[in-house]
């Protein structure tokens, strides 16, 4: 047995003893659901469109927040690395701001924008800003400095110098930290939807979950599972295709 | 001058920054250019978190959310490590659990509070086992990586001494593994207090995140900034005191090395 064959025993076996075992004691509760029920809300949530309304508000939410924040974390994060005068400088105002959790934004970001998209975004947004910030300072940083020296031979323009040398050289660093933004960006729309916004996957799974819909619940579960496996992976396998072993190395950092 | 008068005069001119954005902050609020409704000064944010302090009040919402973290984080380090070095330890779960375990961790945890409301309703057991819940992740898939990375010739030493599994677990692969398992309960120090506000908001458990939500719905923007400061000063101060601990830990292997 190969070990992709083995990794899938666990998980079937799970569902097949959960099912057994949902069937032979007539399962009746608000929390658990036998996988075959589960499986039938999911189809049936996708014949209404309900389920598919829903991924369309969170992951609007979660991308506009994404790229948002991804700009202004890049524009701060490469100008940081660029001038250090300018980064000692930040240095105590960005300390201060970037452990606020943010989902402690999301009363300000209520009372200041109301419920729906904007706000959302908006706390997507400044999730995502720290780890790209943090992280493409690094990248700017660690550029071999020969680069820097041609570039300075060239006398190209510093706009020049930002798009045709340094974001070129940092940009599979920088992916790396795009990648753990984009899932970051995710959980955070997730959260904020089931704290309080009442749009996307996280008001859905909250609102089976108030109607005592076990097996519509568990569903939503699944498919925001499913949603963030696909994300993750998909963004693994552009990483890959994009920058090949370079980005390896961007991993550990 | 002197490397260390540098640094201190870098540091100075930082917090000069950093106190002319407060000033700035100030300015617009006191012009109102935002609607003081939504947009209090830092005085009044200031006045308010002092007021909150000398009767009281904020000292037990602080209490609340950071007995809420400690509880979960706590519970889920020892049970992500003892779970992750069952794991980690045999080549055989290794091969059969943690392609599971790595299939669920991209699944956004909080996902998981419609469950667990459903299962133990709007209580503070609820809280404990969301945060616990997602905390135990990094924990666990650090300690699990840890022990696999653990440099072979170590086990063969074990071996060769027949020492027993437990032994090998406390004496070889938890040492070894150190660095990640504490990289991993630092990951999950900020993933607890963030749940901890979560559950506070939705179950109106005693917090500072329940505190926010009640100043925001009463347009108390005083008091909710100053509940936001606090949040940000308990994140700070974590994961200051984390890497703290993990330096001081980790002494013996920087030595060695």
């Amino acid at each position: 047995m190969s070990d992709k064959a083995k990794a899938l025993v666990l998980p079937l076996a799970v569902l097949l003893a959960f099912e057994a075992w949902a069937r032979a004691t007539h399962l009746q509760s608000d929390s658990l659901a036998p996988p075959s029920e589960i499986a039938i809300a999911l189809a049936g949530a996708f014949a209404d469109l309900s389920i598919l309304a829903a991924t369309r508000d969170t992951l609007l939410s979660a991308f506009a927040g994404l790229a948002i924040g991804t700009l202004i974390g890049l524009a701060l994060g490469i100008a940081f690395g660029i001038f250090d005068t300018l980064n000692r400088l930040m240095e105590v105002t960005v300390e201060a701001i970037r452990p606020i959790p943010s989902i402690a934004l999301l009363p300000i970001a209520l009372i200041a924008l109301g419920f729906g998209y904007r706000m959302e975004i908006v706390i997507v947004a400044f999730a995502c800003v720290w780890p790209i910030l943090i992280l493409s300072r690094a990248a700017v940083r660690s550029i071999e400095p020969r680069l820097m020296e041609v570039a300075r031979a060239l006398r190209l323009p510093p706009a020049q110098r930002v798009w045709k040398i340094i974001i070129p050289a940092a940009l599979p660093r920088i992916f790396v930290a795009f990648r753990l933004s984009a899932g970051i960006a995710l959980i955070v729309a997730v959260t904020v939807e089931i704290a309080i916004n009442p749009i996307g996957l996280g008001a859905g799974i909250m609102l089976a979950q108030q109607a005592l819909r076990a097996d519509l619940m568990l569903a939503y579960l699944v498919w925001i599972g499913i949603i963030g496996y696909a994300l993750n992976i998909g963004l693994v396998v552009a990483q890959h295709r994009l920058f090949g072993r370079v980005a390896l190395s961007g991993d550990s950092a | 001058m002197s490397r260390k008068a540098t640094i201190w005069l870098w540091r100075a001119a930082s917090f000069a920054v950093a106190a002319s954005f407060i000033a700035l902050w100030q300015l617009i609020a006191n012009l109102k250019l935002v609607s003081p409704v939504f947009l209090p000064g830092p005085d009044r944010a200031w006045a308010s978190l002092m007021r909150g302090f000398s009767n009281g009040d904020l000292w037990s919402k602080l209490a609340g959310t950071l007995e809420h973290m400690v509880y979960g984080w706590l519970v889920a380090s020892i049970a992500g490590i003892a779970i992750g070095a069952i794991i980690g330890s045999s080549k055989l779960m290794r091969t059969y659990v943690a392609p599971s375990l790595e299939f669920l961790r991209p699944l956004p945890v909080s996902a998981i509070i419609p469950v667990a409301i459903a299962m133990l309703g709007l209580t503070q057991a609820m809280a404990l086992f969301v945060i616990a819940f997602g905390a135990i992740w990094p924990i666990m898939l650090a300690t699990i990586h840890g022990f696999a990375a653990v440099e072979p010739r170590l086990y063969e030493v074990a071996r060769s001494l027949q020492m027993s599994r437990l032994a090998v677990i406390f004496k070889i692969a938890l040492p070894s593994a150190s660095p990640d398992i504490l990289a991993g309960m630092r990951l999950s120090v900020t993933v607890a207090l963030i749940l901890s506000v979560v559950c506070e908001i939705l179950a109106g458990l005693d917090g500072l995140g329940h505190w926010v939500l009640l100043s925001a719905r009463a347009f108390r923007s005083a008091d909710l900034f100053a509940g936001v400061i606090l949040l940000g000063i308990t994140g700070y101060v974590t994961s200051v005191a984390m890497s703290m601990a993990e330096h001081r830990l980790l002494a013996w292997q920087a030595a060695q090395r």
